[in-house]
């Protein structure tokens, strides 16, 4: 049996991280390509809204993603605060920049859906203002760790504002049923078939997945950069073949 | 297939400043995300390497 525990020291996870990153970014590259030529060349054009619904391909994976991002965030914030743990706090941080980037495309992304097709880049409804919620939660999180000097005292201040924010998370999700909004409903749930074309949602699950997996490389790369920050003056850091040359 | 040329491709049906808007953008993103990514292990490589050097200079004047 693996030792879970094993990887959980920052020793031990370094490496490994290492050894990930490679084949997480080229195959997120492969399936991200392969998406975009389903969305673009195999996926028919849209009854109601023409060519111009192609954005569906990036804006519900990156949408998905910064909501994804931000629950996974708040556990490991959660697991940090509530068994001290260094590696947990780190890994929150190391999602936070991450989700924030999602978010901002969510909303670029949908902007540029909205004008087209509801004729107004933005509106002060529900979904959108509680996404633009979501964004400030992330930059919040990021500002305030940021602000403290000594890095355990951040990870804690961080980890409290990451678990109070995660209340925005299912007003965003039901935001479509909860109140009267301009965006449409859920293009994929669990209780019900999907309300689109087979080949339209294979690309669309396609990109979610590469961008899934680019953000795993994206948070192990970041993680990498914090350890080394944070744990410079280990005698195990200067063992490192990239440290000592 | 739904493109006969690919100046159809690029117009898009009329929604091409919205499509290739999100396209470019997504693409810039996720670039940058990365030049940031190494450029901040490369700051902190460099600030690991100079603190071994410090060491070494350290353990070299106590013990001669």
């Amino acid at each position: 049996m693996i030792n879970w525990f094993k990887f959980s020291s920052p020793k031990t996870f370094y490496p490994l991280a290492g050894k990930l990153i490679s084949w997480l970014v080229a195959l997120a590259t492969v399936l991200a390509l392969i998406g975009m030529y389903v969305g673009f060349f195999m996926a028919p054009t849209d009854a109601q809204q023409g060519e111009g619904y192609r954005i569906i391909f990036l804006h519900v994976p990156v949408s998905w993603m910064s909501m994804f991002i931000y629950v996974v965030m708040a556990f490991w914030a959660a697991i940090g605060l509530a068994f001290n743990s260094r590696l947990s706090a780190m890994m929150a941080s190391a999602l936070a920049p991450t989700g924030a980037m999602f978010t901002f495309l969510s909303l670029w992304t949908g902007a540029l859906w909205g004008k087209p097709m509801w004729g107004t880049w933005w509106v002060w409804d529900a979904r959108l203002t509680s996404e633009l919620i979501l964004l400030f939660l992330y930059m919040g999180f990021m500002a305030l760790q940021s602000a403290i000097d000594e890095p355990r005292r951040a990870d804690k201040a961080g980890a409290v504002l990451a678990l109070v924010g995660v209340v925005n998370i299912p007003i965003i999700y039901f935001s479509v049923q909860w109140w009267n909004t301009l965006h449409q409903g859920a293009s994929v749930s669990l209780t019900r078939a999907p309300s689109m074309a087979t080949i339209m949602l294979v690309g669309m699950l396609l990109m979610a997945l590469a961008a899934w997996l680019y953000t795993v490389a994206a948070a192990l790369a970041r993680v990498r950069c914090i350890i080394l920050e944070r744990e410079r003056h280990a005698g195990w850091v200067n063992q490192l073949n990239e440290v000592k040359q | 297939m739904n493109w006969t040329n690919p100046g159809d491709f690029f117009a898009m049906g009329g929604y091409g400043l919205y499509v290739w808007g999100s396209v470019l953008v997504t693409a810039v993103a996720l670039c940058a995300e990365w030049l940031l990514l190494r450029k901040r292990r490369n700051a902190a490589l460099l600030h690991a390497k100079r603190e071994l050097i410090l060491k070494k200079e350290y353990s070299n004047e106590t013990t001669t």
